[in-house]
């Protein structure tokens, strides 16, 4: 479970984040959404450390990430990140993109993990792709060889940016249909996305974020069809 | 990938065997009008005359190899470290690395050459044999050059990819060395080997030290002969060769690295 308490984050004068208060059960699906700028990727990356925040507290499992004494290496291996330009190391194939991580932090053998991420990738319906370089794929199987990365670290949740925007229109199913059979597996999931009919379909609850400030929090149902804020209506608008 | 290890592999062994096979006798005879003389007018060119100090220009050559070789290795390493504490967040580091490069990028390298020769016996009494002098005062001169290049380069990697080793819960330092580093060094290959070219033709420098390289070798053979012009055309050509030869392999690698980045 992860809770976020009165998040603030700031760049210099600029407020990004005024106080964001957030709760994702363990297993739960929440899908962030809001207009651009208004800090999703910001919320989200305060989440695994990639940014500090300025003030607040971030409990995962009831232990606040932001104390000095917290082994953040340690936080980062249960909590995969998915990045919109999915970011696969070019150096190395497939395989070697998703081995390296539990390489270096797990104490398990080599074989084992190959072995492990070959079940991942025949998930991802990848299994042929394996010892390709990342610039050989298209970007639909880009994102699912990230995916299939974070999750070769085994972490127990995931944070998703935005992971179908950088995708052609045609491709970008191919990506839904690998994350909603994530949802199946029981993980805990926060996912930024532009993508409504998605969030709608598999998220347990929505968050608006506007301008730093989470505006309305439901469930997809009520969201979609009875936005409250004056904002999510216009928002939805021009989504929809 | 593997192709470049390759590469770089077999620049390190003409680099390091080139000078072994220089030397070994190969029992070839040349034949005296294997360098016939021209005779051109008023001027007498005779290549013949010079043939006798074939063994001073390939021990020359030797030198000069293992000079560069050796002083790229150890730029590089240096370079290396360098451009990390460029890069680095910890001040004092960063202050260091730059105040280095600025001193050794702002002064002559024959004035560090000679500082590292002359003044070590002076102000150590180590009395510093020529060969030592020359690696030491390239390395350090290179390694200068390279952690610029160097940092340009891990400067131009995204840093998507350090976030997305990080996320995965790995550590900076090992970010640095297997995700950033490796992808730099890609990306600046043509420009090491630039470096290279210019320490190769900068290694000249060490004639004036007393060290036998090949602008030495062409030196003797003036001297011995009172002929000029043909000494110093065949060590020009001797420099030409070899920087030829680096640039085919900086255009190569060029050229493979385009290749790769096309999906
Ligand atoms: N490193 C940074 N330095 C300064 N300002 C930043 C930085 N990162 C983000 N910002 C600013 O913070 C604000 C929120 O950015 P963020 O990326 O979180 O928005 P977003 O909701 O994810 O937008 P989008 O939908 O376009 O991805 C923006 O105004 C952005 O310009
Ligand atoms: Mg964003």
């Amino acid at each position: 479970m992860i809770e976020v308490r009165n998040l603030k984050k700031n760049y210099g004068d600029l407020e990004v984040l005024k106080g964001i208060n957030l709760t994702i059960e363990t297993g739960q699906i929440v899908a962030i959404i809001g207009p651009s700028g208004s800090g999703k990727s910001t919320l989200l990356r305060c989440m695994n450390l990639l940014e500090f925040p300025s003030a607040g507290e971030i409990l995962i499992d009831d232990q606040d990430i932001l104390n000095k004494t917290v082994n953040i290496q340690q936080v980062r291996e249960n909590i995969g990140m998915v990045f919109q330009h999915f970011n696969l190391f070019p150096h190395k194939t497939v395989m070697e993109n998703m081995m390296y991580a539990p390489l270096k932090t797990k104490k398990i053998e080599k074989s084992e993990i190959n072995e492990k991420c070959l079940q991942l990738l025949k998930k991802v319906g990848l299994e042929e792709k394996a010892d390709v370089y990342p610039g050989k794929l298209s970007g639909g199987q880009k994102q699912r060889a990230a995916i299939a990365r974070a999750l070769a670290m085994e972490p127990n949740t995931l944070l998703f940016d935005e992971p179908t925007s950088a995708l052609d229109p045609e491709m970008v199913k191919e990506v839904l249909v690998v994350i909603k059979d994530l949802v199946k597996t029981g993980i805990t999931m926060a996912l930024v996305t532009h993508e409504m009919s998605f969030a709608r379909e598999i998220a347990d609850k929505v968050c608006f974020v506007d301008a730093g400030n989470i505006a309305e929090e439901a469930s997809p149902a009520d969201f979609f069809t009875h936005p409250k804020s004056e904002r999510a209506k216009l928002f939805l608008e021009k989504m929809l | 990938m593997l192709k470049h290890k390759k590469i770089i592999l077999i620049i390190c062994f003409l680099f390091i065997f080139t000078p072994v096979a220089a030397f070994a006798d190969t029992g070839v005879v040349i034949p005296h009008d294997f360098m016939p003389n021209f005779v051109i007018g008023d001027i007498n060119l005779q290549f013949g005359r010079i043939l006798p100090y074939k063994k001073v220009f390939l021990n020359g050559l030797s030198n000069t190899l293992k000079i560069t070789a050796i002083s790229l290795i150890g730029g590089t390493v240096l370079g290396v470290l360098l451009s990390i504490a460029k890069v680095s967040n910890i001040r004092i580091l960063k202050l260091f690395a730059q105040f280095y490069t600025s001193i050794f990028r702002g002064t002559p390298l024959m004035v560090q050459l000679f500082l590292v020769y002359f003044a070590t016996p002076q102000l150590t009494g180590y009395d510093i044999p020529p060969f030592i002098a020359a690696v030491v005062s390239f390395s350090l001169n290179s390694g200068a050059y390279i952690s610029e290049i160097l940092r340009g380069g891990i400067e131009s990697i995204d840093s998507g990819q350090v976030e997305a080793s990080l996320a995965l819960g790995v550590g900076r330092r090992d970010t640095m060395f297997d995700i950033v580093i490796p992808q730099a060094l890609r990306s600046v290959l043509p420009a090491l080997v630039n470096e290279a070219i210019a320490l190769l033709k900068d290694s000249s420098l060490v004639s004036t030290i007393g060290m036998l390289d090949m602008m030495r070798a062409s030196q003797t053979a003036m001297n011995a002969t009172y002929l000029a012009f043909e000494p110093f055309l065949v060590v020009a050509v001797m420099y030409y060769i070899l920087v030829m030869f680096l640039n085919f392999v900086a255009k190569e690698l060029e050229r493979r690295l385009k290749k790769s980045d096309r999906s």
